[in-house]
This record gives structure tokens, sequence and C-alpha cells, in this order.
């Protein structure tokens, strides 16, 4: 039986039977195995999130370790090496394995339900994509384990990186897994951007798109093509490491600042990738909590997208110490200045919403709004440092260092933990204890701001960062003390977060389908949604689906109970990239053991190369091979070949 | 709530129907990436050459035979795979096979002058970071076109096998587009390294 070329989809109302049909249909397979071979976004996307806040958490237990180590001066809790190793370690892991995976497990989980669709474009490349990171985490924590983690800060500069300063298999964990890391980050991006192109309901043209969809859409674009210059830039070092090229040694004529160059060509648009996402949470929770729309819509999009324009052009603000030209200097320090006028017009944006709205301050509502404040901090902290002349009396300071705690911890952890109260109802079905939720927000708040206030100061007092310990003559000992008291208080804030979702997930109260009145797609569903999200295709007739009664705009209304059934199959529909105008019925794919298998082959090819065992190399790239053969072989189900034939 | 009318589009297509469908969208994003890291390595070599001290170059007028030849042959390949991939559109198994084959021996053909080239160079990856810039640029390339070369054979293999029909071939279209990006980026390493030292960079 060939299927028919093309297809008139049925349209009907949402009916039990219906759902009945696309549950057999969507469903995972129970039990262990459907846990290995699902491909299902919103399982993918827990996954993410769950993992990510295990890794905030190791990451912030060695954050507490180093600041014991600081708490006073001449302290000898851990030794140079160890503390080196510490150091890294927290950077690596919450930059790289917490801020942008955290970020792609809300996204992941979110964008089919904010899109209205029934899933990801990939939903294997998904799954995919979550268990190369898993993998990834496990390497450099088997480096950490074995003695053997970075110990050369995160962004692991030559010539201290390389095998002559460094040479036991600390930096071969790091690039190796670094490079494996950069596969599931670079995936996932592309994963996004299609998702973002074609998986629209019929009528989500691109100026009704939810803020958060802009933001992880710029920041993937920036992820798909800034991503393999980390992941060359690791390359090079481990081939300077272990082949003898020279490609950042002087010695055989490389240049130790390509390193940088890379890196930060890399480096830059990364942070505004771990960042406008979480802006996004704010542009699309904040508005619901003050009963309006976003003041500026259009404005927000447009500088989410400028932000990250502008933010492939200052990399060499990371630079500014090393030597180079005065003029490429002023160029970049002019870029790095004017990047701050689309941040502004976001903050102005959500002031405005706040201003003009009937604010609900729930505790969502109070990380949201911290956000703003916490990003105005660490915004002018770093607009100081664009300016070239501060830069080179700030840089390696404290300085620094609190002002990207400010950026990190005000625009992605701060977001995050807000949209988790927003989210979880969706997530898990129950609601998250509110009255918890205020202690949580108030000791993160205030610990956080305890800790890392005085930093600024520290800095502007000469501590450099990264020393071990420093003499008490220095006079910096008392500052250091409140900074550790500071971290610990945040550090009960964040575990009280950790114990409210454990408790809430277990036994919070049952949450409705929309329990705080939003304006997005996602609410609309039950609570938490059915395996195919939505029974019928939602058709959207502006920004706000569910807020359409209450604004009372003169337009057509949106439709969620009556749409295409595509029911005949696991099918939804594809839509063009600007107008959202059906284009195509797809077939998705089914559980599938070829993503596991896939990563499975990727990580024992890399322990491979991390020992250099030829023959086990060879192994690991041939089950690569064979698994990608197997992902890739034509199937009938999906039409990808004719039933006829063959 | 009058007007909420659900979107009821006419005939859609079902499912990948000639080279559209979500696997042109994905592949695209592949190239882009992969694009990117070439601009990355070609970055690297510019960068260093540009602050390089004279005499970094270790071919100041490197010598163009077997390398544009080659260039030419892999060049002919992309041609060649387009040939097979009309074959698969108009349904011609013969014609498809002639040029998926024809492609896959060509590119062989390529990467066996290539390693033949790498064989005959007078340094070695470790020699210098110029050296290192070369064999880890051409080795990516020459990675990528291992990976083409798997992939033209799998198609082959499957228009054997009789898969696809002039509407079901979105896998041929796919595999030959990363063919032909495989072939374009080696005209930009080719131009880096062969080409630039006779306008004088990094001389």
């Amino acid at each position: 039986m060939t299927p028919a070329a093309l297809r008139v989809p049925a349209i009907d109302d949402d009916t039990p039977e219906l759902r009945a049909r696309l549950h057999a249909i969507w469903a995972t397979t129970p039990g262990w195995k459907g846990w290995f071979t699902t491909v299902d976004h919103k399982e993918i996307g827990i996954r993410y999130i769950v993992t990510a806040f295990v890794l905030l958490a190791l990451g912030g237990v060695e954050a507490l370790a180093i600041r014991l180590q600081l708490a006073g001066p001449d302290l000898r809790l851990m030794t140079p090496e160890q503390f080196n190793i510490f150091f890294s370690m927290h950077g690596m892991t919450m930059i790289f394995l917490y801020s942008s995976p955290v970020l792609s497990g809300f996204s992941n989980y979110l964008w089919p339900l904010l899109l209205g669709a029934r899933d990801m474009a990939f939903p294997r490349l998904n799954a995919f994509s979550y268990w190369v990171y898993l993998a990834a985490a496990l390497f450099l924590y088997t480096g950490f384990l074995t003695g053997n983690g970075p110990n050369d800060g995160w962004f692991n500069y030559v010539p201290y990186a390389e095998r002559q300063y460094n040479p036991g298999l600390n930096q071969d964990f790091y690039a190796l897994g670094m490079v494996l890391l950069g596969i599931s980050t670079a995936v996932g991006a592309a994963n996004f951007v299609v998702t973002a192109f074609k998986m629209r309901a019929p009528g989500m043209s691109i100026d009704r798109l939810p803020i958060l969809i802009w933001g992880t859409l710029t920041a993937s674009v920036a992820n798909l093509v800034v991503v393999p210059a980390v992941s060359l830039a690791f390359f090079l070092l481990w081939l300077d490491r272990q082949f003898g090229t020279s490609f950042f040694r002087p010695a055989g004529g490389g240049q130790p600042l390509l390193w940088q160059h890379l890196f930060w060509l890399f480096g830059h648009p990364w942070v505004y990738a771990i960042v406008l996402p979480a802006m996004g949470m704010v542009s699309d929770g904040l508005p619901v909590f003050c009963r309006r729309p976003l003041v500026g819509y259009s404005l927000v999009a447009l500088s989410t997208v400028a932000t990250m324009i502008l933010g492939f052009g200052v990399w060499v603000h990371h630079m500014f110490a090393t030597g180079l030209p005065g003029l490429s200097l002023s160029f970049f320090s002019g870029a790095s200045i004017v990047i701050t006028v689309p941040s502004a017009v976001a903050v102005f944006a959500w002031l405005a919403t706040i201003w003009t709205g009937r604010p609900v301050r729930s505790t969502a509502f109070l990380f949201f709004a911290a956000m703003i404040l916490l990003f105005v901090i660490g915004g002018v902290s770093g607009f100081m440092t664009a300016s070239v002349p501060v830069d080179w009396q700030l840089t390696d300071t404290y300085f620094v260092v609190a002002h990207l705690h400010y950026v990190l911890i005000g625009i992605n952890v701060f977001p995050v933990v807000g949209a988790t109260y927003f989210w979880f109802p969706k997530l898990t079905g129950r609601m998250m204890d509110e009255r918890l939720g205020r202690w949580n927000f108030w000791t993160m708040f205030l610990g956080f701001n305890l800790g890392f206030l005085p930093m600024h100061l520290i800095g502007l007092f000469g501590m450099p960062r990264r020393v071990w310990t420093y003499p008490a003559e220095m006079g910096w000992s008392a500052l250091n003390m409140i900074t550790t008291i500071g971290s610990f208080a945040f550090a009960i804030g964040v575990l009280l977060f950790f114990v409210n979702v454990a408790k809430s997930w277990r036994a919070g109260a049952l949450a409705p389908a929309d329990p705080w009145g939003g304006s997005t797609l996602e609410w609309a569903l039950p609570s938490p949604p059915a395996p195919y999200n939505f029974a019928v295709i939602p058709t959207i007739a502006s920004r706000h689906p569910l807020w359409e009664e209450a604004l009372d705009e003169n337009t057509p209304r949106s439709t969620i109970t009556r749409g295409m059934m595509l029911d005949t199959g696991k099918e939804t529909v594809t839509t063009t990239p600007l107008d959202a105008i059906p284009d195509r019925i797809v077939e998705m794919p089914c559980d599938s053991w070829a993503p596991l298998l896939l990563a499975v082959a990727l990580g024992i090819l890399f322990v491979a190369l991390l020992l250099k065992l030829w023959l086990a190399i060879a192994l690991g790239a041939l089950l690569v091979l064979g698994a990608l053969i197997l992902w890739l072989w034509p199937q009938r189900r999906l039409l990808e070949r004719e039933p006829a034939h063959g | 709530m009058a007007d909420a009318m659900p979107a009821a589009p006419g005939p859609l297509p079902v499912g990948p129907v000639g080279r559209r469908g979500l696997g042109q969208w994905g592949v695209g994003a592949l190239i882009a990436s992969e694009a990117a890291l070439f601009a990355y390595l070609l970055f690297a070599y510019f960068y260093a050459a540009a602050s390089a001290r004279p005499g970094w170059l270790l071919e100041p007028a490197p010598k163009l035979w077997p390398a544009l030849p080659n260039t030419l042959l892999l060049l002919s390949s992309s041609l060649v795979a387009w040939i097979g991939e009309k074959g698969v559109e108009r349904g011609r198994r013969a014609e498809a096979l002639t040029g998926l084959i024809g492609a896959f021996v060509m590119g062989a053909g390529f990467a066996a002058v290539q390693v033949y080239e790498w064989s005959i160079k007078p340094y070695r990856l470790g020699t210098s970071s110029y050296a290192a810039l070369y064999f880890t640029t051409t080795g990516f390339h020459m990675a990528h076109v291992v990976a083409g070369l798997v992939i033209l054979a799998m198609l082959a293999l499957w228009v054997a096998l009789d898969f696809f029909s002039p509407r079901r071939r979105i896998v041929v279209s796919a595999g030959v587009l990363y063919w032909h990006f495989v072939d374009a980026v080696w005209l930009l390493v080719f131009a880096t390294y062969y080409l630039t030292p006779y306008l004088g960079f990094a001389r």
C-alpha cells in the first residue's frame, strides 16, 4: 500500500476518543526499555533540568570549599594544586555543565508546548543531545575524581595548559570532555533552530513568538556557529600536548594568543547564550504576575537578536591586557559599551511592565524582579570594564569575579529558580510551596548580595583572582570572611530550593492546568501534559492566545479545541518559517535505541582517545559508524523510502 | 468568538517529498556548523601567518602538482554526484548508480592523492606551527571526505536495493548536498594553503 503523497488533514473537535487514540500512538513504552529509548521532549527536558541541578549542587560544594580556604588569611585547608583544581572545576561545572544545559532543559520541555507543537523537529537528536551531555559530565567528573580535574581556570590559558607545565592527564580530560560536550551543544542548537522555524502552530507568525523562543533561538544560532571554535581550540591543545604540534607554543612558531582568540570567539557569545534564554523566561513569566502583556514586545525581541549580533564583536574585551594594538582595543571597547543599549531596552521593558501592571508577589515574581536588580548591578560593572583603562586596573582581580557572578547568578540562576516556581506545576502536576518559597528567595537574595557585593571592594583593593591564599597584612581578611559567610547563606538558600522541589514533587498541592492565569499555550494543557501535547493542532491568532478575551483585542480568536487531528500515525504538521502557514504533514520517529547507542559509542571513543589505546579508538570509531548507519537507515515508517520498492 | 476558525489547509504533502522536508533543514544546520569549524581553522592559519616571523611559511611557493589537478578531480566529483541524484529523481537506477559510484571513486582517488601528497612533504606534523596547521586542516578535510565517501557508498547501496523513488529520495539529496559541501570547503582550504602565498601573503 502506498500512502498518498498529498492529504487534506481532517479537522475535528478535541474529544476523549481522539485523546485515547493519540495516547496509544505517542506514549513512550513503559518500563526500563522506554526509559532508555524515549524521544519525548518532556521526558528529555526534565532529565536535562535534573542533571543540571545536580551539577549546580556539585559546583556549589566546590565553591564552598574555595570560600573556606579563603575565609581567613594564610589558611592551609587545601594545597595550592587542590585549590587550582577546585576553582577550575567550579567554573567549568557552572558555566558548561549547569548554566547552558539547564536552559536547554527548560527550552526542551517548554518549546513544543509554547509553539503548539507535538514535539521538537528532531526527537531522536534531542535524546542524543542529552545522552552526550550526560556522557561529557561523567567524563569530566571522572577526571576530577581520579585527581585529574582541570587546573588552569575554566578558560584554560596556554602556556600553563601545555604538557611542559601540566604533565598529568588533567588537561586531556578537560580538552576531550569539552569536545564531547560541544557535540551535545551543537546538535541541540541545530534542533532548536529548525524547531523554531518549522514546528510552530498554524498562525504563530514570527511576531507572535514568546520571548523565550526568541532567546533560545538566538542563543542556538550563535551556539551553532561558535561552539566549533572552542571544540577546535581544545582539540588543537590536545594535539599540542599529545602529538607534539606547536599551535600555541612559540618555540615551534605557534601563537599563545591564538588560544585566547579561539576561546573568546566562542566564550563571549556563549555568555549571551547562557543569559538570553533566561531573560526570555523573565520576559514571559514576569508579565503573567503583572497581569498585563510585556511592554515593548517588538523592542525586546529585536534587542535579544541585536545583543547577539553585537555579542559576536566583543570577544577581545577579555584580552585588553594582552598587548594588542590600541586601535583594535578601541573598536572592541566601543562595541562592548554599545552592547549595553539592547540590554537596557529589556530592563526598561521589564520595569515598565511592573510599573504599569498589578504585580502579584508570588515567589516566582520575586525571583524575576530580583533578576532585574542583579542584572543592573552586573551590567554596570561590566560596562565599567568595557573601558580599556578601567579594565587594565580591574582585570584578574576579584572585581571581575564579582561582575561575572552578578551576571551568571543574577541572570541565570535567579530566573531559572523563578522559572522552576513558575513552570513546576506544568512539569510535575504539583504546586511548589509558596511559604518555603519566600524563605528560599530571601535567603538566596540576601546571602548572594552579602557574599558578592563586598567582592567588588576586595577587587578594588587589589586582591587578584585565583590566588590560593593571602597574607593578613593585605587588609582583605574581613571582607573575605563576609564573602564566605554570604556564600554559605546563599548555599542554604539553594538548599531550601532543592528541599522545596523534592517536597513538592512528592506531596505538593495538585496543580490545575493554569494556576497563574498565563497567556501562552502551555497553560491550555493539563498539568502535566499528555504525551502528544495537543490533541488537535491549535490555530493561533494573537501573541497571547489565552488572554484574548481579557485583552479583547479586535482580532480573530485563536482556536485550541478544534483543529487538525493528525491521528493516523505519529504525525504532526510543519509550517512556513515566517508566517507559520501549514506546509507539510510529517511522521515523527518512535522510541529508538540509536541515540543512546551513538552516545555510548562516542563515550567509548573518547575514553580510548584519552588513553591513546589505538585498538579501542578503532573499535570506538567503528561503533560510532555503526550507530550512525543504524540511525540513518531509511525507514518506511518515516516515509524516507518507498514502500513499493525493495 | 465568532471568527474563531481553525486553520484548514488544503492538500498537504505527507512526509518528505523530493528534496524537501525536515531532513533538508537538518543537513543545512549541520553544514552551517561544519562551515564555521573550517572558518576557525582558516582563521587560525591567517592569524598565525599574519603574526609570524619571515620564514614561517615552509613552502613559500607551494607546488601545485598534484594538488591542483586533485582539486579539479574533487570538484568534478560533485558534478558526477549531482548526476547520480538526478538519476534518482528521474527514476533511472543505472544512471543513479553510475553517478553515486562514480563520485565515490573520484572522491577515493582524491583521498589517495592527498595521502600521497602528505607522504612527500618534507615536513611532519610536529615540525612547526605551519606544518601543524597544514596537516591538521587538510586532515580535518580528509575526515570529512571519508565521511562523505561512507555516505556515497551507503547511498549507492540503498539505490541498489531500490529504496527510493522520484518522490521519496530526501536521503539521497541530503547526502549529495553534504558531498557538495565537502568539495566546496576544499576549494577554500586549497586557496588558503596553495594560492595565497603566490599573492604574497605571509611570504
